[in-house]
Protein backbone atom coordinates (compact mmCIF):
# COMPACT_ATOMS: atom_id res chain seq x y z
CA UNK A 1 0.00 0.00 0.00
CA UNK A 2 1.25 3.47 -0.91
CA UNK A 3 0.94 6.52 1.37
CA UNK A 4 -1.60 8.09 -1.02
CA UNK A 5 -3.78 5.00 -0.77
CA UNK A 6 -3.47 5.10 2.99
CA UNK A 7 -4.55 8.75 3.05
CA UNK A 8 -7.57 8.11 0.86
CA UNK A 9 -8.80 5.60 3.45
CA UNK A 10 -7.82 7.67 6.49
CA UNK A 11 -11.27 9.11 7.16
CA UNK A 12 -12.96 5.70 6.89
CA UNK A 13 -10.27 4.21 9.10
CA UNK A 14 -10.61 6.86 11.83
CA UNK A 15 -14.40 6.57 11.69
CA UNK A 16 -14.16 2.79 12.01
CA UNK A 17 -16.16 2.21 8.83
CA UNK A 18 -13.82 -0.09 6.98
CA UNK A 19 -13.78 -3.77 6.09
CA UNK A 20 -11.48 -6.07 7.99
CA UNK A 21 -9.15 -6.75 5.05
CA UNK A 22 -8.50 -3.08 4.30
CA UNK A 23 -8.02 -2.44 8.01
CA UNK A 24 -5.29 -5.08 8.18
CA UNK A 25 -3.57 -3.55 5.12
CA UNK A 26 -3.77 -0.06 6.65
CA UNK A 27 -2.38 -1.21 9.97
CA UNK A 28 0.39 -3.08 8.22
CA UNK A 29 1.27 0.18 6.42
CA UNK A 30 1.15 2.09 9.73
CA UNK A 31 3.54 -0.40 11.31
CA UNK A 32 6.39 0.56 8.98
CA UNK A 33 5.53 4.04 7.65
CA UNK A 34 6.35 6.56 10.35
CA UNK A 35 5.02 9.53 8.39
CA UNK A 36 1.59 7.99 7.91
CA UNK A 37 1.56 6.92 11.53
CA UNK A 38 2.19 10.54 12.57
CA UNK A 39 -0.43 11.90 10.16
CA UNK A 40 -2.99 9.38 11.41
CA UNK A 41 -2.23 9.98 15.07
CA UNK A 42 -2.19 13.80 14.86
CA UNK A 43 -5.35 13.85 12.72
CA UNK A 44 -7.06 11.82 15.41
CA UNK A 45 -5.79 14.26 18.04
CA UNK A 46 -7.04 17.19 15.92
CA UNK A 47 -10.55 15.74 15.89
CA UNK A 48 -10.48 15.01 19.62
CA UNK A 49 -9.18 18.46 20.53
CA UNK A 50 -11.96 20.15 18.55
CA UNK A 51 -14.60 17.79 19.83
CA UNK A 52 -13.63 18.50 23.44
CA UNK A 53 -12.89 22.19 22.94
CA UNK A 54 -16.30 23.63 23.87
CA UNK A 55 -15.83 26.52 21.47
CA UNK A 56 -18.81 28.82 21.19
CA UNK A 57 -20.73 27.67 24.22
CA UNK A 58 -24.04 29.48 24.53
CA UNK A 59 -23.98 31.55 27.75
CA UNK A 60 -26.96 30.82 30.00
CA UNK A 61 -28.29 34.42 30.08
CA UNK A 62 -28.19 34.72 26.30
CA UNK A 63 -29.75 31.29 26.03
CA UNK A 64 -32.69 32.33 28.18
CA UNK A 65 -33.09 35.56 26.24
CA UNK A 66 -33.13 33.78 22.88
CA UNK A 67 -35.53 31.11 24.06
CA UNK A 68 -37.93 33.68 25.52
CA UNK A 69 -37.91 35.58 22.23
CA UNK A 70 -38.48 32.41 20.20
CA UNK A 71 -41.35 31.23 22.40
CA UNK A 72 -43.05 34.61 22.38
CA UNK A 73 -42.85 34.78 18.58
CA UNK A 74 -44.22 31.23 18.34
CA UNK A 75 -47.21 32.31 20.44
CA UNK A 76 -47.72 35.33 18.17
CA UNK A 77 -47.59 33.14 15.07
CA UNK A 78 -50.00 30.68 16.62
CA UNK A 79 -52.48 33.50 17.20
CA UNK A 80 -52.03 34.80 13.67
CA UNK A 81 -52.82 31.35 12.25
CA UNK A 82 -50.88 29.13 9.84
CA UNK A 83 -48.27 30.88 7.72
CA UNK A 84 -48.74 30.88 3.97
CA UNK A 85 -45.67 29.58 2.21
CA UNK B 1 -4.56 2.80 16.66
CA UNK B 2 -8.12 3.11 17.92
CA UNK B 3 -10.87 4.86 16.01
CA UNK B 4 -12.75 8.01 16.97
CA UNK B 5 -15.80 7.34 19.10
CA UNK B 6 -18.86 9.45 18.34
CA UNK B 7 -20.06 11.51 21.28
CA UNK B 8 -23.70 11.96 20.38
CA UNK B 9 -26.46 10.59 22.49
CA UNK B 10 -29.23 8.71 20.79
CA UNK B 11 -32.31 10.86 20.34
CA UNK B 12 -34.80 10.41 23.11
CA UNK B 13 -37.81 8.43 22.12
CA UNK B 14 -40.31 11.12 23.09
CA UNK B 15 -38.97 13.48 20.44
CA UNK B 16 -41.52 12.55 17.82
CA UNK B 17 -44.27 13.05 20.40
CA UNK B 18 -42.94 16.55 21.11
CA UNK B 19 -42.92 17.33 17.40
CA UNK B 20 -46.49 16.06 17.03
CA UNK B 21 -47.63 18.13 20.01
CA UNK B 22 -45.88 21.22 18.63
CA UNK B 23 -47.55 20.63 15.25
CA UNK B 24 -50.86 20.64 17.09
CA UNK B 25 -50.06 24.07 18.53
CA UNK B 26 -48.42 23.15 21.84
CA UNK B 27 -45.76 25.85 22.16
CA UNK B 28 -44.36 24.38 25.38
CA UNK B 29 -43.58 21.14 23.49
CA UNK B 30 -41.70 23.20 20.92
CA UNK B 31 -39.92 25.05 23.74
CA UNK B 32 -38.60 21.69 24.93
CA UNK B 33 -37.16 21.06 21.44
CA UNK B 34 -35.53 24.51 21.60
CA UNK B 35 -33.96 23.60 24.95
CA UNK B 36 -32.58 20.38 23.50
CA UNK B 37 -30.92 21.85 20.48
CA UNK B 38 -30.31 25.58 20.96
CA UNK B 39 -26.69 25.07 22.05
CA UNK B 40 -25.94 22.92 19.00
CA UNK B 41 -27.59 25.37 16.60
CA UNK B 42 -25.68 28.28 18.16
CA UNK B 43 -22.35 26.47 17.83
CA UNK B 44 -22.96 25.46 14.23
CA UNK B 45 -24.13 28.98 13.36
CA UNK B 46 -21.14 30.65 14.94
CA UNK B 47 -18.72 28.27 13.25
CA UNK B 48 -20.26 29.06 9.87
CA UNK B 49 -20.88 32.79 10.21
CA UNK B 50 -17.86 33.50 12.45
CA UNK B 51 -19.92 36.26 13.99
CA UNK B 52 -21.67 36.25 17.34
CA UNK B 53 -24.61 38.52 16.40
CA UNK B 54 -25.27 36.54 13.25
CA UNK B 55 -25.20 33.33 15.25
CA UNK B 56 -27.81 34.72 17.67
CA UNK B 57 -30.03 35.69 14.73
CA UNK B 58 -29.58 32.26 13.18
CA UNK B 59 -30.75 30.56 16.39
CA UNK B 60 -33.93 32.64 16.46
CA UNK B 61 -34.67 32.45 12.76
CA UNK B 62 -33.92 28.75 12.41
CA UNK B 63 -36.23 27.78 15.27
CA UNK B 64 -38.99 30.11 14.06
CA UNK B 65 -38.70 28.75 10.55
CA UNK B 66 -38.83 25.23 11.92
CA UNK B 67 -41.91 26.10 13.96
CA UNK B 68 -43.70 27.65 11.00
CA UNK B 69 -42.85 24.72 8.76
CA UNK B 70 -43.39 21.85 11.17
CA UNK B 71 -46.22 20.58 8.96
CA UNK B 72 -43.56 19.85 6.31
CA UNK B 73 -41.54 17.68 8.67
CA UNK B 74 -42.55 14.14 7.79
CA UNK B 75 -40.48 12.31 10.39
CA UNK B 76 -38.39 10.46 7.79
CA UNK B 77 -35.24 12.00 9.22
CA UNK B 78 -34.46 13.00 12.78
CA UNK B 79 -35.92 16.34 13.83
CA UNK B 80 -32.39 17.48 14.67
CA UNK B 81 -31.07 16.74 11.15
CA UNK B 82 -34.01 18.65 9.68
CA UNK B 83 -33.37 21.56 12.04
CA UNK B 84 -29.64 21.60 11.24
CA UNK B 85 -30.46 21.83 7.55
CA UNK B 86 -32.56 24.92 8.20
CA UNK B 87 -29.89 26.44 10.48
CA UNK B 88 -27.04 25.83 8.00
CA UNK B 89 -29.02 27.55 5.24
CA UNK B 90 -29.78 30.53 7.46
CA UNK B 91 -26.12 30.76 8.51
CA UNK B 92 -24.81 30.55 4.94
CA UNK B 93 -27.26 33.24 3.88
CA UNK B 94 -25.87 35.57 6.53
CA UNK B 95 -22.28 34.72 5.66
CA UNK B 96 -22.94 35.56 1.99
CA UNK B 97 -24.59 38.81 3.01
CA UNK B 98 -21.61 39.79 5.11
CA UNK B 99 -19.05 38.74 2.53
CA UNK B 100 -20.63 39.45 -0.82
CA UNK B 101 -17.19 39.69 -2.39
CA UNK B 102 -16.59 36.00 -1.80
CA UNK B 103 -18.88 33.37 -3.22
CA UNK B 104 -19.83 31.07 -0.41
CA UNK B 105 -21.07 27.70 -1.50
CA UNK B 106 -21.07 24.19 -0.15
CA UNK B 107 -20.47 23.01 -3.70
CA UNK B 108 -17.10 24.71 -3.99
CA UNK B 109 -14.89 23.09 -6.58
CA UNK B 110 -12.94 20.30 -4.98
CA UNK B 111 -9.38 20.40 -6.21
CA UNK B 112 -7.29 17.41 -7.24
CA UNK B 113 -6.21 14.77 -4.79
CA UNK B 114 -2.76 16.37 -4.57
CA UNK B 115 -3.85 19.22 -2.33
CA UNK B 116 -4.82 16.88 0.48
CA UNK B 117 -1.36 15.41 0.80
CA UNK B 118 0.29 16.65 3.95
CA UNK B 119 3.25 18.81 3.11
CA UNK B 120 4.77 18.61 6.53
CA UNK B 121 4.89 15.59 8.74
CA UNK B 122 6.05 16.67 12.14
CA UNK B 123 5.03 14.83 15.24
CA UNK B 124 3.26 16.63 18.06
CA UNK B 125 4.22 16.75 21.66
CA UNK B 126 2.40 14.13 23.78
CA UNK B 127 -0.23 16.47 25.26
CA UNK B 128 -0.17 19.42 22.89
CA UNK B 129 -3.18 21.19 24.37
CA UNK B 130 -1.44 21.40 27.75
CA UNK B 131 1.25 23.68 26.32
CA UNK B 132 -1.28 26.52 26.33
CA UNK B 133 -3.71 27.94 28.81
CA UNK B 134 -7.45 27.70 28.19
CA UNK B 135 -7.77 31.12 26.54
CA UNK B 136 -4.72 30.63 24.31
CA UNK B 137 -5.94 27.23 23.21
CA UNK B 138 -9.40 28.55 22.34
CA UNK B 139 -7.81 31.33 20.35
CA UNK B 140 -5.60 28.88 18.42
CA UNK B 141 -8.51 26.53 17.70
CA UNK B 142 -10.84 29.36 16.67
CA UNK B 143 -8.35 31.04 14.35
CA UNK B 144 -7.33 27.73 12.82
CA UNK B 145 -10.83 26.55 11.96
CA UNK B 146 -11.79 30.01 10.71
CA UNK B 147 -9.08 29.70 8.10
CA UNK B 148 -10.81 26.78 6.40
CA UNK B 149 -13.14 27.36 3.44
CA UNK B 150 -16.82 27.43 4.53
CA UNK B 151 -17.56 24.17 2.72
CA UNK B 152 -14.87 22.26 4.62
CA UNK B 153 -15.54 24.00 7.93
CA UNK B 154 -19.24 23.18 7.85
CA UNK B 155 -18.70 19.48 7.12
CA UNK B 156 -16.05 19.22 9.85
CA UNK B 157 -18.27 20.92 12.44
CA UNK B 158 -21.30 18.76 11.69
CA UNK B 159 -19.36 15.48 11.55
CA UNK B 160 -16.60 15.90 14.10
CA UNK B 161 -17.82 18.54 16.52
CA UNK B 162 -21.56 17.86 16.54
CA UNK B 163 -21.26 14.14 15.88
CA UNK B 164 -23.73 13.80 13.00
CA UNK B 165 -23.21 10.66 10.91
CA UNK B 166 -21.91 10.93 7.35
CA UNK B 167 -25.43 10.20 6.08
CA UNK B 168 -27.02 12.85 8.32
CA UNK B 169 -24.38 15.41 7.31
CA UNK B 170 -25.05 14.65 3.64
CA UNK B 171 -28.76 15.09 4.23
CA UNK B 172 -28.38 18.30 6.23
CA UNK B 173 -26.09 19.86 3.62
CA UNK B 174 -27.73 18.39 0.54
CA UNK B 175 -24.43 16.83 -0.52
CA UNK B 176 -23.63 13.32 -1.70
CA UNK B 177 -21.93 10.93 0.73
CA UNK B 178 -18.67 10.89 -1.32
CA UNK B 179 -18.70 14.72 -1.29
CA UNK B 180 -19.05 14.75 2.51
CA UNK B 181 -16.22 12.22 2.90
CA UNK B 182 -13.92 14.09 0.55
CA UNK B 183 -14.51 17.45 2.28
CA UNK B 184 -14.13 15.87 5.68
CA UNK B 185 -10.76 14.35 4.79
CA UNK B 186 -9.48 17.66 3.46
CA UNK B 187 -10.83 19.58 6.45
CA UNK B 188 -9.23 17.16 8.91
CA UNK B 189 -5.88 17.18 7.13
CA UNK B 190 -5.80 20.96 6.75
CA UNK B 191 -6.65 21.50 10.41
CA UNK B 192 -4.02 18.95 11.43
CA UNK B 193 -1.38 20.68 9.39
CA UNK B 194 -2.28 24.16 10.65
CA UNK B 195 -2.45 23.04 14.28
CA UNK B 196 0.96 21.42 13.85
CA UNK B 197 2.50 24.89 13.85
CA UNK B 198 1.43 25.25 17.47
CA UNK B 199 1.59 21.70 18.68
CA UNK B 200 4.63 20.11 17.12
CA UNK B 201 7.33 18.56 19.18
CA UNK B 202 10.23 20.86 19.90
CA UNK B 203 13.73 19.70 20.61
CA UNK B 204 16.08 22.01 22.46
CA UNK B 205 19.28 22.79 20.52
CA UNK B 206 21.88 25.23 21.82
CA UNK B 207 19.37 26.68 24.19
CA UNK B 208 16.97 27.42 21.32
CA UNK B 209 13.92 25.38 20.47
CA UNK B 210 13.44 24.20 16.92
CA UNK B 211 10.60 22.16 15.49
CA UNK B 212 11.32 18.55 14.67
CA UNK B 213 10.20 17.99 11.09
CA UNK B 214 10.00 14.66 9.29
CA UNK B 215 10.49 13.97 5.60
CA UNK B 216 7.75 15.03 3.20
CA UNK B 217 5.27 12.26 2.59
CA UNK B 218 5.75 10.17 -0.57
Amino acid sequence: MKCTEFLSELTNYLDGVIDERTKVELEDHLAWCHNCYVVCDTTKKTIEIYRDSQLYELPEDLRTRLRTAIVSKCHARKKAGPERV
Amino acid sequence: MSTIQPKIDEPVSDELALVQAAKGGDVSAFEELVRRYDRNVFRIAQHITQNREDAEDVVQDAFLKAYSNLHQFQGQSKFYTWLVRIAVNEALMRLRRRRPERMVSLDEEVKTEEDSLPREVADWSPNPEQQYNQAELRDILTRTIQGLPASFRTVFVLRDVEGLSTEETAEALDLSIPAVKSRLLRARLQLRERLGRFFQKREPTNGKETPETGDPIK
